[in-house]
């Protein structure tokens, strides 16, 4: 049986790449991704560098992921609606969006999740402060850093569309 | 509403011309990449978005499933060969405005 390890980690929502680059650093040193859970990482020993890793958000869609399959990517599994998927490195390069328009779209993905479910903590966070329930600060406390996240998810935004004035 | 004439990403240029014969998802990106000699790769995240774009305008259109074969074959469309040849009139001027002023040994 391969050995195997499981990680707990943290990662807020703007730092997606940075989550990524950390499995890829895994998938170098021999620990390729093998199953996902909330903060929960499991990895399974592999040839180092065998796999490349990519997440994304997308809402859930089985023709996509087969699609994916279809290109020798496999599917991991899937936290919320990011998911994730590994190919084996020696397929060439893996990456999910080769353009500017489809990096934004991502993102503009991202945004609109924050913002809906910031909204609803928001509404939650005020009904509950005006009643009698104390819990609503905690809904606020949500709503803050779903909002400090959609900022930063705007920016990154922004700076892809400045440079998609220029150039593809 | 019909589309203006506006440029096409590379990524639908060449998804279109690769589609001039039915492929599925990888035998776009191998064609794309063929076509463009290994400079354009597309990845298969864009290459969904835009074959679904790109069905929803009827540029191209899917092909039924054959029994034993799972995976989805893209054509191009009337409109989609339409869109493609004037793409093509776009890029030919682009060309022929650079190489007026640039090209040929009659710079000054």
């Amino acid at each position: 049986m391969t050995e195997r390890k499981t990680v707990y980690k943290w990662f807020y929502v703007w730092q997606f790449e940075e989550e990524e680059l950390w499995l890829n650093e895994m998938a170098q040193e021999g620990w390729a991704l093998e199953e996902v859970g909330w903060c929960r990482y499991t990895f399974g020993k592999s040839e180092r560098g065998e796999y490349t890793i990519r997440l994304e958000m997308r809402p859930f869609d089985e023709g996509y992921v087969s699609f994916m399959e279809e290109t020798g990517a496999s599917y991991i599994g899937r936290v919320f609606q990011w998911i994730f998927f590994r190919r084996k490195s020696s397929l060439g390069p893996f990456d999910i969006y080769s353009d500017m328009d489809s990096k934004i779209a991502h993102l503009e993905r991202i945004s609109k999740f924050l913002s809906i479910v910031g909204f609803a903590n928001l509404a939650i966070g005020v009904a509950n402060s005006m009643g009698a329930n104390r819990g609503g600060w905690l809904n606020l406390l949500c709503a803050t850093v779903l909002m400090y996240a959609l900022g930063r998810i705007h920016g990154k935004k922004e700076s892809l569309e400045k440079e998609r004035r220029l150039h593809e | 509403m019909e589309d203006k004439t506006v440029a096409l990403t590379e990524a639908t240029y060449y998804i279109l011309l690769s589609l001039y014969r039915p492929r599925h998802g990888y035998g776009i990106m191998q064609q794309s990449q063929t076509l463009s000699r290994g400079r354009v790769n597309l990845a298969a995240g864009t290459l969904y978005g835009a074959l679904n774009t790109m069905c929803e305008k009827e540029w191209i259109s899917p092909i039924p499933i054959k029994d034993n074969s799972r995976k989805k074959e893209y054509m191009l469309t009337d409109l989609g060969l339409s869109v493609l040849k004037k793409e093509l009139e776009r890029l030919k001027e682009l060309v022929d405005a650079g190489e007026s002023i640039l090209g040929g040994d009659n710079n000054d």
